[in-house]
């Protein structure tokens, strides 16, 4: 077996969370999810599976939806994070969440989060897109419940809101 | 089911020049390279290996450069794959390789993946892509340190899959890898940075990494198709690049290189005794027979071994078709979808 080596390295991590800037101690294998969950406390980030297989810990870096398990904290150094929390704005919905609450995008709701924030990724490089398109960047995410036409639909109902 | 596993202990090493990246490769052997992250780290959670350190060598650079010039593409190690999807001068010189990176996992890992992790992703086998409970429910293997292979027990090797994308896309498209070491760069032929071991897929000696791709523009038409079990992202049951070139009718170029088949990409051989005749029937039927004959599926997915030599062999079958057909590239393509 390996030396386990000495203790992991921390290093002080600066990162725009929703909007704002803050500073943490991270550990250097700490996983973006992690650090999201347990040490900013936003736990609308879900885990749904063991590696990158579920797309449910979707967050935007940069505005870029990509999975938070399978890139490491101490990565994030100067980038601007968004989770799910940080949608709603001054008490009301986020146009996604108003559109996937509408047309039944969320039955668990366990996928959401990651759902939205890849859908939010897309509506901000492309605000009209097409059903193809809408299909093509929720590839990676999984939902066990709804069979996926009504969160297209939703999607879609979110980008009609904006025009 | 057991609450997924957090990283193993270990540290971040950054350097910023492909030296420090070296010096530090050849200091601990052990170390592991991260790049994109999304096929290692899973890894690591998955407990298959256990650095002490990982070499985060997304800060060289010099290695995230896409560089044109008349006969050849360079592109650095660190280039992303939605880079490579998205970029007018990769599509409209090498289509094989757009197409190939499209094709891999989702959107959000092609944002993080890079080229050079797809080169070197670890071969894959329904008894180690698991987690570490399901591993030692089942009993370890001759991968993940035991004393037999769960797939043919009877041999002395482990038959895990490369399921890249990327490579056989490269490797029809003739392109050379440059790697750095302790020694200086050398260059190898795509092809050969591979050796026919699931346990240890990469020729790359102690200390060296893969630092760039280089891609000639010789061969005019290219594609890649594969098939998977789930349509919206998966890793290939087989994949089939070919890149070739036509004078008049005749085929005077013809190079075909397969995935998820073999724990290298495989070039097949023998393509030659084809050049000189059309794109028609016969030829195709020769093309799908040399693919038949040389892959070396094993069970080492849910499918059969055979269902994923003839999907390979049918896969050489349709896209020689199509690359031969007068509006080629027309009608491939890997829009994705929802599962
Ligand atoms: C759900 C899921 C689906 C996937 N589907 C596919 C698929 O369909 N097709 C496919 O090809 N892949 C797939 N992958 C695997 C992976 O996402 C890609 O292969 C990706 O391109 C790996 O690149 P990376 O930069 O993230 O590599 P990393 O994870 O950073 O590295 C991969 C390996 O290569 C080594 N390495 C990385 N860079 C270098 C270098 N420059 N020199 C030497 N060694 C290096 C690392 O040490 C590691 O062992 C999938 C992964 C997941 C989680
Ligand atoms: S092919 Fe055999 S040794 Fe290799 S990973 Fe699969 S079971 Fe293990
Ligand atoms: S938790 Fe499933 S993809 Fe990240
Ligand atoms: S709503 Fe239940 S997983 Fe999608």
């Amino acid at each position: 077996m390996f030396d386990p080596g000495p203790i992991p390295g921390k290093r002080l991590l600066r990162i725009r969370l929703n909007g704002r800037w803050r500073e943490d101690a991270v550990a250097d294998d700490q996983l973006l999810v992690d650090y999201l969950r347990d040490t900013a406390g936003l736990t609308g980030t879900k885990t749904g599976c063991d590696g990158g297989e579920c797309g449910a810990c979707t967050v935007l870096v940069d505005d870029e939806p990509i999975p938070s398990c399978l890139t490491l904290a101490a990565r994030c150094e100067g980038r601007s994070v968004e989770t799910i929390e940080g949608l709603a704005a001054g008490g009301r919905l986020h146009r996604l969440q108003q559109a996937f609450h509408e047309k039944l995008g969320a039955q668990c709701g366990f996928c959401t989060p990651g759902m939205i924030m890849a859908a939010e990724g897309l509506l901000r490089r492309q605000p009209d897109p097409s059903e193809a398109e809408i299909r093509a960047a929720l590839a990676g995410n999984l939902c066990r419940c709804t069979g996926y036409v009504k969160i297209v639909e939703s999607v879609r109902a979110a980008a009609a809101a904006d025009a | 089911m057991t609450a997924p596993l957090p990283l193993p202990r270990l540290r971040l090493i950054r350097p910023t020049t492909v030296e420090a990246a070296v010096a530090a490769r050849v200091e601990c052997p052990q170390h592991e390279v991260l790049a994109g992250g999304t096929d290692l780290l899973v890894n690591l959670r998955r407990g298959l290996l256990a650095p002490p350190a990982l070499i985060d060598i997304t800060g060289i650079a010099e290695l995230d450069e896409v560089r044109t010039t008349a006969d050849r593409t360079r592109i650095g190690a660190l280039v992303r794959l939605d880079r490579l999807a998205e970029d007018p001068a990769i599509a409209s010189r090498h289509a094989a390789l757009r197409e190939a990176a499209v094709a891999v996992a989702a959107p959000g890992h092609r944002r993080l993946a890079t080229v050079g992790g797809n080169l070197c992703l670890q071969t894959r086998c329904i008894y180690v892509n698991q987690s570490a409970w399901w591993r030692a429910a089942h009993g370890a293997c001759l991968k993940s340190g035991g004393e037999v292979c769960h797939v043919a027990p009877e041999g002395a090797r482990c038959h895990a899959a490369f399921s890249g994308d990327v490579a056989p896309a490269l490797i029809a498209l003739d392109a050379e890898i440059e790697i750095a070491g302790p020694a200086g760069r050398r260059r190898v032929a795509c092809a050969d940075l591979y050796h026919e071991e699931g346990r240890a897929h990469l020729r790359l000696d102690s200390g060296e990494i893969v630092t760039a791709i280089e891609v000639p523009t010789s061969i005019a038409h290219s594609g890649y198709l594969k098939e998977r079990i789930r349509r919206s992202f998966d890793f290939p049951l087989a994949g089939v690049a070919i890149a070739c070139r036509t004078e008049g009718a005749e085929l005077s170029a013809l190079r075909i290189a397969v995935t998820g088949t073999n724990s290298r990409p495989l070039l097949i051989e023998g393509t030659d005794a084809l050049l000189g005749r059309r794109i028609d029937e016969s030829v195709l039927a020769a093309a799908e027979k040399l693919v038949a004959r040389q892959v070396r599926p094993m069970r080492t997915t849910l499918f059969p071994a055979n269902h994923r030599r003839s999907v390979a062999a049918a896969l050489a079958r349709r896209l020689l078709g199509a690359l031969g057909a007068p509006d080629a590239a027309a009608g491939r393509g890997h829009a994705g979808g929802t599962a």
